[in-house]
């Protein structure tokens, strides 16, 4: 099925989920080109075979032309109607498959800009145009822009996603091998739309583990980059350094102590009731929206005091802010918990209230 | 008084009359969609910002609101009334009632000016200019930005509609219209009618709700 | 080969189509012209003013293939590049193609076909026409001012950012879309109220029924249109920030406004066309349909269904998985109702007594190019393959096999076919089939490639791009200028032709459709006297005489 795949010029398949995808545009393919020759064929055998053989008289009458019975009509419609059907119904089994992520990814903050591609990874390097991930790992990709709306495309893992402004979308995928995958942008964006290209770069597990080490001192061309010497903090610690940097930490406690905002022990991913009703789960994306416009889904029970960050955090902070709050997931089981009767704030693991805990509001 | 014409391609005025009426309903469609759009947007913007919507409703003063709501409703009014009044043959009845929703017209935008003008100084302004203290939010931004879109959309085809309407009341002494052949008159209060209407969902949207 | 170069199929003298007076090409000088209400002269205008845009837009694409022929620059700088691109798309969809058959064949045969004297609004035909040309005026105006690099889809927040003159050209497109609007209305109201006596909704011919139904897109979708672009001008002026994240707006909302028009809007550009093939086929097969309700239905199945499958576009754009399958889904639906019409066209073939003329070997392409566009499509609506394609190659091959292979195929058919009707002479045939097999040729080079290019995973709207993929683009590009090059020969036929020409009688391919009742070119009312209609346009079990004889009884 390679010839297939060379003869169609389609790049290699470098992801876990390329090959059935390319067994589905395989099946698309050829029976459309099968129909369309065969009509095109059809067509050209009437032409010759009801061919004009001499030119009509006037008062030449013609026999009416025999319609299809309807029973064929309706046969080819519902035949076509099936197969097209099947073909969504699998297309669209693997578009969930291809956006809806496995629990256990290695994450990469992606963030897109005119005209180049920013990778921040949870140890703490960054990367400029060129992602490095493990083979064989799943790796979820959590991508904004910093301007207008990009798309992330790697043709050899059959991968594309739009990167927008003001959201986070994420995509993920497993690379079979090593090797270097390109990145294009795949979203008109400007000038150099055409060449806000990257590379994919899957390593072995222990040249990743390497690349790590060397605190995202990788390939060429990453001049933001740490240089390599070690103790480059990671990405959560230097979100602690950004907390205390702006102010976070006198709003928010980090081990579960009930103050002007909501504790950061245990919030992420936890269910967050919200103002105006509902709850929502407290991910990268919430994190990151309530850093921008904290007004916009407010945690109940507290005031709408905290001032926005947009255009203060770096976006670098801001996947340091996110990453420390992660790594705040489990809180102690020995720490007891002060909570006022009337606030509800579920945190996992948390000993239930105490009915008579009192707190003076802050 | 000129006999109405009948054009080439009409077998009877009749004929003509019908499908004069029925080609406005046909731009009526477009207009509607043409609203619609501005509708989608703020119901979608309403889901996303809902508690700075519902803020945003309450500052905004639904006196003006309601106001422009009864001059238009009464427009409307007289406006029908002249189309009695024209199938009847009162053709000057008919004239002066135009003129009235014409005048209603008016007043519906000089109500509107006055309330721009305490928008400006209250600097309930769209998009960058906002320095609205009583929705100072995020959605109270986007709720006064599709506020002056809409309206001011509205306004542009209340402007168009008083138009139409003096034009059609210019030609009533001028006999174009008769008792018992006048679609344009009709069209024109159709296209009246229809600012009305597009008024009677902007107005709960943005001042009740 | 000793053939004649054309065989004309009708012997039928002149004099059996009754006298008339002088046609409606003659007389009235140029206000005749300019301030005319006859539909038969605006849809010449509208020729006129229709062919320069497809000249113009079709310059920007042979530029920009010129471009395209090695992967860094060649000839022009990226901004340069990035204006091209965006200018095609605008010229070639809003001037273009949507006004093409429509406001040029529709104009001029749709009321014939109804056996009308005129269109329901003639003045507002004529406005039609001034506000195009206003329209068009002020998107050029912008165009070289320094015009825009949004690409024809204007997605925020670039738009909203771009430096550049948006706002002139956007306010053009909306000027341009009352056009539209209007056109649309008068269509409707003609063909519900105006149909001469015996002219049931079963009897009207297939290319009303596709105008008809194409009119229901244009009055419904062009207002959404017109708001969208006019509210991404309004935000780049003002900076109001509807769509714009860092003001609170929601990208991704623009873009459903925009595809909700912008989808149903090709349907504008291809429903004309096939009204043209199933008028064509039956013609040439000299045979009725073989079915003549699933081509009716069809077109307003498409129509109607059109309206639903806008998310398409947006695939990988962030909406949910839910929507996007309810999209994926709808989308196939729409392909069924073109898969019906194709069927017909071909069951029509058989049994015919087929004469091999120009507008049938437009037939030919079109029936080829369509499919392989319209199963493409089909392809695209699979979305996870839609992944690795959207905004690749693949997609831009895909819609011009449908644009171009399709409706661009349909328009110099139509243009061959009504030819001798509008303007009473023969073009050359052997220049028309030597162009509709040159067109057919260069087309296949052109977009083929780009086919492949797509599923190598070369994005759309690319300046440079890696160099493997460059001999690709330089078979695109040679396709690109024997297609342009064909298609001016083509006109160039017809237009020598007016001169030149033989003379055409009143129905040169023995049609049973009504508008070759009358002489060609036709009298300024359309008909003689007006014919008798008691039998449908497809009856060719009758023979030439019975037609004539019962249309004008003695």
């Amino acid at each position: 099925m390679d010839f297939l795949r060379k003869l169609l010029f389609l790049p290699e398949q470098a992801s876990t989920i390329a090959k059935e995808i390319d067994w589905l545009h395989y099946s698309v393919i050829l029976i459309t080109f099968a129909g369309v020759f065969l009509i095109t064929g059809v067509s050209a055998v009437f032409c010759i075979l009801y061919r004009s053989r001499r030119p009509r008289r006037p008062d030449e009458r013609r026999p009416p032309g025999p319609t299809p019975p309807l029973w064929a009509e309706i046969g080819l419609i519902a035949g076509l109607f099936a197969l097209f059907v099947a073909w969504w119904g699998v297309g669209f089994w693997q578009y969930v498959r291809l956006t809806e992520p496995p629990s256990d990814t290695y994450d990469v903050y992606v963030s897109a800009k005119q005209w180049m591609w920013k990778f921040a990874y949870p140890s703490g390097s960054h990367t400029i145009n060129t992602l490095y991930v493990p083979e064989q790992r799943p790796v979820k990709l959590l991508m904004t822009s910093r301007d207008v709306i990009h798309s992330f495309f790697v043709p050899e893992f059959r991968l594309k996603f739009d990167v927008v402004p003001g959201r986070y979308h994420s995509v993920w995928f497993t690379a079979t091998k090593p090797g270097a995958y390109k990145i294009l942008c795949a979203e008109y964006c400007g000038t150099d739309h055409s060449r806000m290209r990257g590379e994919v770069v899957a390593l072995t597990a222990s040249d990743f583990d390497r690349f790590l080490e060397q605190d995202g001192g990788g390939g060429p061309g990453d001049p933001e980059s740490m240089s390599a010497n070690a103790s480059e903090p990671s990405l959560s610690l230097r979100g602690q350094t950004a907390a205390a940097k702006y102010g976070c930490l006198r709003c928010h406690s980090v081990d579960g102590s009930p103050h002007i905002g909501p504790t950061f022990l245990g919030l992420f991913n936890a269910r967050v009731p919200l103002e105006h009703g509902g709850e929502i789960v407290a991910d990268a994306a919430y994190l990151t929206e309530s850093m921008m416009d904290p007004q916009l889904k407010l945690h109940r029970g507290y005031g709408p005091v905290m001032p926005s960050y947009l255009g203060y955090l770096q976006p670098g902070e801001v996947s340091a802010l996110v990453e420390m709050i992660k790594s705040l997931r489990h809180p102690p089981a020995s720490a007891p918990l002060q909570l006022p009767a009337n606030r509800t704030f579920p945190i996992p693991d948390a000993p239930p209230l105490r009915p008579n805990a009192q707190e003076s509001s802050p | 008084m000129p006999a109405p014409i009948l054009g080439e391609q009409y077998a009877s005025l009749d004929r003509q009359a019908v499908t004069l009426r029925f080609g406005m309903w046909l731009f009526l469609a477009s207009e509607l969609l043409l609203f619609s759009g501005l509708f989608v947007l703020y119901a979608a913007y309403r889901s996303m910002y809902r508690h700075d919507f519902v803020e945003a409703v309450h500052s905004n003063t639904m006196a003006y609101g309601t106001a422009n709501t009864y001059v238009l409703l009464t427009s409307s009014f007289t406006v029908a009334l002249a189309v009695f009044n024209i199938r009847r043959g009162a053709l000057r009845a008919a004239m002066w009632l135009v003129l009235a929703s014409a005048a209603l017209g008016v007043t519906f935008l000089a109500i509107k000016a006055v309330e721009y003008g305490v928008h400006i100084r209250e600097g309930a302004l769209p998009g960058p200019y906002y320095h609205f203290a009583d929705a100072a939010t995020l959605g109270g931004n986007r709720f006064y930005t599709l506020y002056w879109v809409t309206t001011g959309a509205h306004a542009l085809h209340v402007t168009g509609g008083i138009g139409v309407l003096l034009w059609t009341a210019w030609h009533v002494p001028r006999g174009r219209y008769t008792a018992g052949y006048h679609p344009r008159f009709e069209n024109a209060t159709l296209y009246w009618h229809f600012v009305d209407v597009m008024w009677l969902f902007i107005w709960p949207i943005y001042y009740l709700v | 080969m000793s053939a004649p170069a054309y065989r004309e199929q009708s012997s039928i003298p002149l004099e059996a189509v009754p006298p008339t007076e002088p046609s409606y090409l003659d007389g009235g000088g140029l206000m005749g012209w300019l301030n005319t209400r006859d539909h038969k002269r605006i849809g010449i205008m509208f020729y006129g003013a229709v062919l320069a845009m497809f000249v113009l837009g079709g310059s920007f694409a042979l530029l920009l293939r010129l471009e395209l022929l090695t992967p860094d620059r060649t000839i022009m700088d990226a901004n340069t590049y990035n204006r091209l691109f965006t200018w095609h798309g605008i010229v070639m969809v809003w001037l273009f193609l949507i006004p093409s058959i429509p406001n040029i064949f529709g104009n001029f045969v749709l009321p014939i076909q109804i056996g009308a004297r005129d269109l329901a609004f003639p003045r507002l035909n004529l406005a039609s026409f001034y506000v195009y040309l206003a329209g068009s005026a002020i998107v050029l105006g912008g165009l070289v001012l320094g015009g825009t690099d949004t690409g024809w889809t204007f997605y925020t927040p670039y738009s909203e950012t771009t430096p550049d003159r948006l706002f002139p050209v956007v306010f053009g497109i909306f000027v341009v879309g009352v056009s539209s609007i209007f056109t649309g209305i008068n269509f409707i109201a003609s063909v519900h109220m105006l149909r001469a006596k015996g002219v049931h909704w079963r009897r009207m011919p297939l290319f009303v029924w596709s105008i008809y139904a194409t009119s229901i897109i244009l009055v419904l979708a062009t207002p959404v249109l017109g708001l969208s672009v006019l509210l991404v001008g309004l935000d780049h002026v003002f900076h109001l920030g509807l769509f714009n994240p860092a003001s609170g707006g929601d990208p991704v909302l623009f873009q459903h406004l925009f595809w909700f028009y912008s989808h149903p809007a090709v349907y504008i550009m291809i429903l004309p066309a096939m009204g043209v093939i199933s008028e064509i086929v039956p013609t040439f097969a000299h045979r009725r349909p073989a079915s003549y309700n699933a081509i009716a239905f069809s077109a307003l199945g498409i129509a109607l269904v059109g309206f639903l499958t806008w998310g398409h576009h947006m695939f990988v754009a962030g909406m949910s998985t839910i929507d996007s399958g309810i999209f994926g889904i709808l989308s196939m639906f729409v392909a069924i109702f073109s898969a019906i019409k194709t069927f017909t066209w071909v069951a029509t073939l058989y049994r015919g007594d087929i004469s091999f003329n120009t507008p049938l070997l437009y037939f030919f392409g079109f029936l080829f190019l369509f499919m392989f566009g319209g199963m493409t499509g089909v392809a695209v609506a699979t979305q996870s393959l839609d992944v690795h394609w959207h905004d690749t190659y693949f997609v831009v091959a895909h819609f011009h096999f449908i644009m171009v292979g399709g409706s661009v195929t349909a328009f110099l058919a139509a243009a061959h076919y009504w030819y001798p009707k509008m303007f009473g002479r023969l073009y050359s045939e052997r220049v028309g089939l030597l162009c509709a097999t040159a067109v057919f040729i260069g087309f296949v080079l052109t977009f083929l490639p780009q086919f492949l290019l797509g599923n190598a995973g070369m994005p759309r709207r690319y300046y440079s791009y890696p160099p493997e993929y460059q001999w690709l683009h330089v078979l695109a590009t040679g396709g690109a200028w024997l297609l342009g090059f064909s298609v001016l020969l083509a006109v160039g036929n017809l237009i020598v032709s007016l001169r030149y020409g033989r003379r055409a009688t009143a129905n040169p391919w023995d049609s049973r459709s009504y508008e070759w009742l009358t002489p060609s070119p036709p009298p300024p009312h359309n008909f003689p006297e007006t014919p008798v209609f008691d039998r449908g346009p497809y009856d060719y079990e009758l023979s030439q005489e019975e037609v004539y004889a019962r249309a004008y009884p003695r």
